[in-house]
């Protein structure tokens, strides 16, 4: 039910934005065209802003991923985590989930095609990756677009924030399953 | 930032050579820089169209008007801005997108309200509070349905894949509030802008 509703909800969402943009556009007398294009032009130039940005982070993670150092990682902390119901194979979706969406989807991929529908890490990395945001994914395109290099606490909140994020995932998760 | 450059490409040589990785290392520069600028190219076209349509938004008074229905929680949390500001409508559009799980719009309206902030900031090449908390908001990644985990459960035949969205929605809800009120308490323990600027590089 409660899906169904969100559902119709997330399928509207986008066309009423934009029927209602351009009906107030057009009552206010606003050049519809004119004004779209002059604004889409920044689209090329916030695109090829942030690439220097981009690469600086995708590149880091890259070879961060590339030197096994989050499966060994992973190893060291299953022990501990284990205490907590964690099982060994949702660790490197914590650890990646901050770093890359595509590679936090990769991992819960192979756990709910290896483990299956029944499996508690399946569920628990579908959390986990559902509830979460590319934080340095987000930091490189949000302060590369305005050419932000001073990130003062921002980086602090979002990697806190996440740590968080994983420790009520893992209680719920507990809690629900 | 600088530590984490440094730590991110120095770590991952050192840890991939003892690992015996280190071609795999190597080879992700490539595939990283490659994947950086795809990245951004794949952003261009739905980048110009809703910095387009933001245009025609903007223009016709829609921004400020929703700025100003939500004025009394925004006032809160961005103290700083002005309450008229069309950054505001901007935040709560992004908000609104990422809410509904609408990434693709999401993106371009925080990075127009990015500029918007960056109209009022003080130090262009800091951030400023306003700024760490819009980027709080959006690491925090707040959903109302997890699509894309949806649809892998449900593609391995997982029973009632519903039953994972009232958990998710708790779980995202505490990640959000939480970075939210961590914003808060940073922005009053941080060095305000102004010394940072001075001193350079003080984050790690």
């Amino acid at each position: 039910m409660f899906h169904s509703i969100m559902q119709t909800i997330s399928l509207w969402a986008l066309p009423s934005i934009l029927i209602l943009i351009l009906t107030m556009g057009l009552f206010k007398k606003v050049p519809l065209y004119e004004t779209f294009t002059d604004g889409a032009k920044d689209g090329f130039k916030v695109a090829v802003n942030i690439i220097p940005y981009l690469v600086a982070i995708i590149v880091g993670i890259s070879m961060f991923r590339a030197s096994g150092i989050i499966e060994y990682v992973g190893r060291v902390f299953a022990p501990v985590l284990a205490h907590f119901n964690v099982p060994a194979d949702t660790i490197p979706i914590m650890i990646v989930r901050s770093l890359s969406g595509s590679a936090a989807l990769g991992v819960f991929s192979d756990i709910a095609n290896n483990l299956g529908p029944d499996a508690y890490a399946t569920k628990l990395s579908a959390v986990m990756v559902g509830s979460s945001e590319t934080t340095f994914y987000v930091l490189a395109v949000y302060f590369g677009a305005v050419g932000i290099t001073k990130l003062r606490y921002a980086l602090a909140v979002g990697l806190l924030a996440d740590f968080i994020g994983i420790v009520a995932a893992v209680s719920v998760c507990n809690l629900f399953f | 930032m600088n530590y984490i450059f440094y730590f991110l490409i120095v770590i991952s040589i050192i840890f991939g050579a003892v690992n015996g990785k280190l071609s795999d290392v190597v080879n992700a520069i490539l595939s990283g820089a490659e994947l950086s600028v795809k990245v951004a190219f794949s952003l261009i076209g739905i980048m110009a169209f809703w910095l387009g349509m933001m245009k025609i938004a903007e223009k016709s008074g829609l921004i400020t008007l929703i700025a100003k229905i939500i004025k009394p929680i925004t006032k809160r949390i961005f103290s700083e801005i002005p309450e008229d500001s069309p950054a505001i409508g901007d935040i709560a559009m992004n908000f609104s997108a990422n809410a509904f799980g609408l990434s693709n719009a999401a993106t371009p309206m925080g990075l127009k309200a990015m500029e918007e902030l960056q109209k009022h900031n003080k130090d262009k090449s800091s951030a400023s509070n306003a700024m760490c908390m819009l980027l709080s908001m959006n690491t925090a990644g707040f959903q109302l349905i997890p699509a894309t985990v949806l649809a892998v459960l449900i593609g391995i035949g997982y029973k009632n894949p519903t039953e994972i969205i009232a958990p998710t929605l708790l779980v995202t809800s505490v990640a959000f509030i939480s970075a939210i009120i961590l914003a808060k308490v940073f922005e009053k323990l941080w060095k305000p802008q102004s010394e940072t600027n001075e001193e350079g590089e003080n984050v790690s």
